[in-house]
């Protein structure tokens, strides 16, 4: 029942109706941007930017190419953020949308340390860094509108070309290779399929993905295929074998070198330093 | 001993700069509470962390490692020789973790739920165990400092229950850090694709403890020497020359297995791409690793005060070095942006350090913490007959 959202990159004509939809139906507060070399504005996500389209001029041969990504949270099958908080603060809910619970469900644990930033491949969560006591913030999927009214995210309902699809993602993924396989021009993958153990938004682009933003090589190796949690966990499940194996160990070469130690009274060897 | 005398703390005009610092530390620090991270950081949505918990926490841990590293070789395989070091390297550890907690109580943006953690059980997260390990650590160390406290002041009830307590105190003061020195460094297993790697690894979590470990005896030197050094004492130079022995076994091995797990993961020839972090880590490798190794291995060095100081320098400064690469170096590519500590980071973890000093000072002026100088001849105890029997 994982919802999910397929974009299509060759449809999008960057018009940002998603960008506006999204900040008036969260009511984000707006900021003035500034002049930069392209067309992106305000350029990435932040805390009061939930999505944002990033501008692409791409050559090919003699062609010019323009391409628009509109970027948001990628709603991790596995997100690497809801294994990295502590206080459970995120949550990957049954609808497929990644909620932060302190702002969505009134649930204000927590502590503001920004290990989920550090965790997120994507570099998404933002932080109130202007606010006393700041929120980490990032596109919730319209949760709410899913979840109440049964709507699809105000971005995808805002989308004048379609390049926007909500639907069950397992449904989308088929749907999405059904139009790479009929259409030439597409490139052969989805991002998000695998990327990190799969994500709930899912891409599709008739140019190569590492040309318009996305991370498909790292350090020369193709992207983690793995869930971080997973890479995580790997280790940490070790914690209670090694609380009690090394505690048992440390406790029999205390015995074992005890018999041999002399006694001591410490309160004979040490004394105030006299610093006149 | 002079029980019962009153407290002193001497006043010196270094001091007073001290106190000033810390003074400033502390306006900043209440600043940043009531106007928010953004007022007084430079951190971003690119740079999350900063200074505060690259250096302060990471690093304060790690420098703090000389604590656990010494119980274990004092405490659990009894090597008395070391007794002269052992309440120093507790007093030192004890007032890090207490720095590195109050440096992350500074950093959290929401710091009024700095306790939701002990009752949300997010065991899948790595700093639940950090977060955990380290409260429970630093109460360890308190109880063990109690000691040492309830010499000075008397109350034999709680000395009583102390006492009982501190075999299994001990224990747990090694096996708590052993386990978040640890997970400092899995924190970082979560930035696959992000952190270099050079540094990024399933097995960074043996790196950082290993670390923190050797590190240890070479911390317990320098704060040694320097200590030794402001009260006009004789260094424990033999004691020191001694301790290599630890850390020149430990820095060997960790050097073997670091080479072997790049040459494992296939990334050995990263390290002499030319680029930035291959330059940093060579250096962090030869200048603080491989360096160390022959100074401690050479006799005529390691014997002589000045020889064992220096290659204890760059060990400790080699432990930052690596802290610092996985948190900044090997992270900006990835992070993109830039970042620098702003006037007002510096401050705070210049007070900080200097409380550190301050700290340490009144400490050791005021309990049993340094062995009894030699020609000081209490209850025919000499310092000889209490430390080389």
């Amino acid at each position: 029942m994982s919802k999910g959202v397929l974009v299509d990159v060759t449809r999008c004509i960057g018009c940002r109706s998603c960008q506006v939809s999204c900040k008036s139906w969260n009511d984000l507060p707006a900021k003035l941007g500034t002049f930069s070399n392209n067309w992106d504005s305000p350029g990435k996500t932040s805390a009061d930017t939930w999505t944002n389209v990033n501008y692409y001029v791409i050559e090919d041969g003699d062609n010019l190419k323009w391409r628009f990504v509109k970027r948001q949270c990628m709603h991790c099958n596995e997100p690497a953020c809801e294994s990295a908080c502590f206080t459970h603060s995120f949550v990957k809910t049954k609808e497929g949308a990644v909620i932060y619970k302190p702002t969505e469900l009134n649930k204000d644990y927590c502590v503001g340390c920004r290990y989920c930033m550090i965790a997120c491949p994507f570099g998404i969560p933002g932080f109130q860094w202007d606010k006393a006591f700041p929120y980490v913030q990032k596109c919730r999927f319209c949760y709410d509108r899913m979840k109440e009214e049964g709507l699809e995210p105000a971005c995808v309902t805002s989308c004048p070309t379609g390049a926007l699809k909500f639907g069950d993602r397992k449904e989308l993924l088929a749907e999405a290779w059904d139009r790479i396989n009929k259409n030439p021009r597409y490139v052969k993958g989805v991002y998000g399929e695998k990327e990190y153990g799969g994500t709930s938004w899912l891409y599709i682009s008739d140019v190569p993905f590492d040309k318009i933003g996305f991370r498909t090589e790292a350090f020369g190796k193709p992207v983690t295929q793995r869930s971080i949690p997973s890479l995580t966990w790997d280790v940490l499940k070790w914690t209670p074998y090694l609380f009690f194996g090394w505690g048992a160990i440390l406790t029999i070469m205390r015995a074992y070198t005890k018999r041999h130690a002399e006694v001591h009274d410490e309160s004979e060897l040490y004394e105030p330093v006299d610093n006149k | 001993m002079q029980k019962g005398r009153n407290w002193t703390f001497r006043m010196t005009g270094f001091r007073k700069l001290l106190i000033l610092l810390v003074v400033i530390a502390v306006c900043a620090a209440l600043y940043r509470f009531v106007f928010g991270l953004g007022s007084v950081t430079n951190l971003s949505d690119e740079w999350p962390w900063g200074l505060w918990i690259g250096f302060d926490l990471l690093c304060g841990i790690a420098l703090a490692g000389g604590g656990f590293s010494t119980a274990l070789i004092v405490h659990v395989l009894h090597k008395d020789k070391y007794l002269p070091i052992a309440r120093a390297a507790l007093l030192t550890s004890l007032i890090g973790y207490i720095i590195s907690m109050v440096s992350l109580f500074l950093d959290i943006g929401r710091w009024f739920n700095f306790w939701r953690p002990f009752f949300y059980w997010g065991f899948h997260s790595v700093l639940f165990e950090v977060f955990w390990c380290i409260s429970l650590y630093t109460t360890v160390q308190v109880l063990e400092f109690g000691e040492i406290f309830f010499e000075k002041i008397k109350c034999p009830g709680l000395e009583k229950v102390l006492h009982a307590m501190l075999p299994f105190l001990l224990i747990l003061g090694i096996v708590l850090p052993s386990l978040h020195q640890s997970s400092l460094g899995s924190l970082y297993i979560v930035a696959v694709d992000r952190l270099y790697p050079l540094w990024w690894s399933q097995i960074i979590p043996f790196f950082f403890v290993w670390s923190a470990f050797f590190l240890g005896p070479a911390m317990v030197t320098v704060e040694g020497t320097l200590a030794a050094r402001a009260y006009g004492r004789e260094p424990e130079t033999p004691v020191f020359s001694s301790l290599t022995k630890v850390t020149l076994v430990m820095l060997i091995i960790y050097l073997i297995v670091k080479i072997a797990d790049l040459v494992y993961r296939g990334v050995l020839s990263m390290a002499f791409n030319g680029s930035f972090e291959s330059n940093m880590f060579l250096i962090e490798m030869i200048v603080f690793i491989i360096l160390p190794i022959i100074m401690y291995a050479t006799p005529s060095i390691r014997n002589k005060q000045g020889g064992v100081l220096t290659a204890s320098i760059l060990v400790v400064a080699g432990v930052v070095f690596n802290r610092m690469n996985v948190v900044f170096t090997g992270m900006a590519d990835a992070m993109g942006g830039s970042y620098f500590p702003s006037i007002w980071e510096w401050l705070c973890t210049l007070g900080m350090w200097s409380f550190l000093v301050l700290a340490y000072c009144f400490v050791v002026e005021n309990f049993p913490i340094l062995p009894k100088e030699e020609h000081v001849h209490s209850g025919g105890h000499s310092h000889g007959a209490g430390f080389h029997a």
